[in-house]
């Protein structure tokens, strides 16, 4: 993985453009919106401290709240990823996370599937708890994390294969 | 101490998480509770600027329909005024000073639309600095918007009838039960209308309009027409279905309304409720 920061800064920049200005215009039947831009998160280099981690995925949650007017939501919900980020490495990759010699677009598919998607689904879960704000609509959050979730999971998909082109080019 | 600087040190990483945690739990406890003043909003000079400048592309796509419209209303006002015209030369006019009415409506542009949260805000291109401030009703022509919650010098931030906090009084078109407009967050082009009472007549199709009790909005603006009621549990309430004349998600030109009388008004309802 690249660790040169102007390349997290695009990409910071980046996904944040494309949540507030195209990705959340989109409310596919009606009313679900990807919310990818955790791959920011997922993509930070693997060396990088723990409290780095924490602070850089909280900013990037904040800064598509300022956009969304959603208080401190996303910036629960990432924070929240980015905290757990070391322990879904570990799980996903194991030895090779041990041992630093992780090169994220060349791990196995699976591997990287399951990153992303329990990252995914710990995102959306904690971004509708914190949206709806009740145990009461325990189901109605339930219902959200699932159909966002697939919809993340496609854009992610995508993303995922610029990775991979962008590293044999 | 020395455990104490030990503790902190080996728990830091978790420290900080509780903390950043905190900030981001206070800020969305403060995003669920209506009417606060807030350190995060949509109003600040930089998602403003991004949002008119993105506007300022995406307004080309829809000039055909909003003319049609605009044309639409244009007969309508003109229709109104010929009516008016017709009345007004039968009676003496004695006193024209009183002739000012209290509301102003000033137009403005819609530069965030949402409507897929629980709770949505929308962006409008002016504030403070085009006389827009907090508590100004928001209207289309086809049918109410929201509450104008907060305004920078440049942009303001309205409270959508789309939002869970959001109740707006309003009434029957033909008779004056009235109660409060609520939204269960389904449909966004469906809201509910609650604690109509059980005596007033309702059928389907009726039209739903603002009372002008809460001096935010004149009476009789339209808002929509009633899909479907059923009685609540208590069987004394209707529970009522109401389907928005406004597509609340494609909406472009909005008109503000500011109250004159609205300060005068308030402090004499203060009163009598003492």
């Amino acid at each position: 993985m690249e660790n040169r920061p102007a390349r997290h800064i695009i990409r910071f920049v980046f996904l944040v453009l494309l949540q507030v200005l195209i990705l959340n215009n989109i409310n596919f039947m009606g009313l679900i919106n990807p919310y990818p831009y955790i791959w920011f998160i997922l993509l930070l280099p693997i060396d990088l401290s723990k409290w780095k981690t924490l602070i850089y995925s909280f900013f990037i949650g904040l800064a598509i709240d300022i956009f969304e007017d959603t208080g401190g939501m996303h910036a629960a919900a990432s924070l929240v990823v980015g905290f757990f980020r070391g322990t879904m490495l570990r799980f996903s990759f194991g030895i090779s996370y041990d041992f630093q010699n992780l090169k994220f677009s060349k791990t196995p598919f699976l591997q990287r599937l399951s990153y992303i998607f329990i990252s995914v689904l710990i995102h959306h879960f904690i971004f509708f708890m914190m949206e709806y704000f009740s145990f009461s609509h325990i189901l109605l959050v339930l219902k959200d994390t699932l159909f966002h979730g697939i919809f993340t999971l496609v854009i992610l998909g995508i993303f995922n294969l610029f990775l991979g082109n962008q590293k044999r080019g | 101490m020395q455990q104490l600087i030990n503790f902190f040190i080996k728990n830091k990483n978790f420290i900080l998480f509780l903390l950043l945690f905190a900030t981001a739990f206070f800020l969305t406890v403060q995003s669920h509770s209506y009417q606060k003043s807030k350190f995060i909003s949509s109003t600040n000079f930089v998602s403003g600027t991004l949002y008119s400048w993105t506007h300022d592309i995406d307004q080309y796509f829809s000039l055909e329909d909003r003319n049609d419209r605009l044309k639409q209303e244009n007969g309508k006002l003109r229709d109104s005024l010929e009516r008016f015209k017709s009345q007004s030369k039968k009676k003496v006019l004695i006193d024209s000073s009183n002739f000012d009415q209290p509301y102003t409506f000033r137009s403005a542009e819609i530069i965030a639309n949402r409507y897929s949260h629980k709770d949505n805000y929308l962006l409008l291109n002016a504030g403070n600095s085009d006389s827009i401030n907090t508590d100004q009703g928001v209207i289309t022509d086809r049918g109410i918007v929201g509450i104008v919650e907060s305004s920078s010098s440049n942009y303001s931030r309205v409270i959508s009838i789309l939002n869970s906090q959001s109740s707006i009084s309003a009434r029957l078109k033909n008779s004056n039960h009235f109660g409060s407009l609520t939204w269960n967050a389904k449909d966004p082009n469906v809201v509910q209308l609650i604690d109509i009472p059980r005596l007033a007549p309702i059928k389907k199709g009726d039209s739903i309009v603002t009372n002008g009790r809460s001096f935010i909005f004149p009476a009789g603006i339209p808002i929509g027409k009633i899909q479907d009621f059923k009685l609540d549990e208590g069987q004394s309430y209707y529970h009522i279905d109401v389907k928005l004349f406004n597509d609340m998600t494609d909406i472009g030109f909005v008109y503000v309304i500011e109250n004159k009388n609205r300060e005068e008004l308030e402090e004499i309802d203060r009163e009598d409720g003492k």
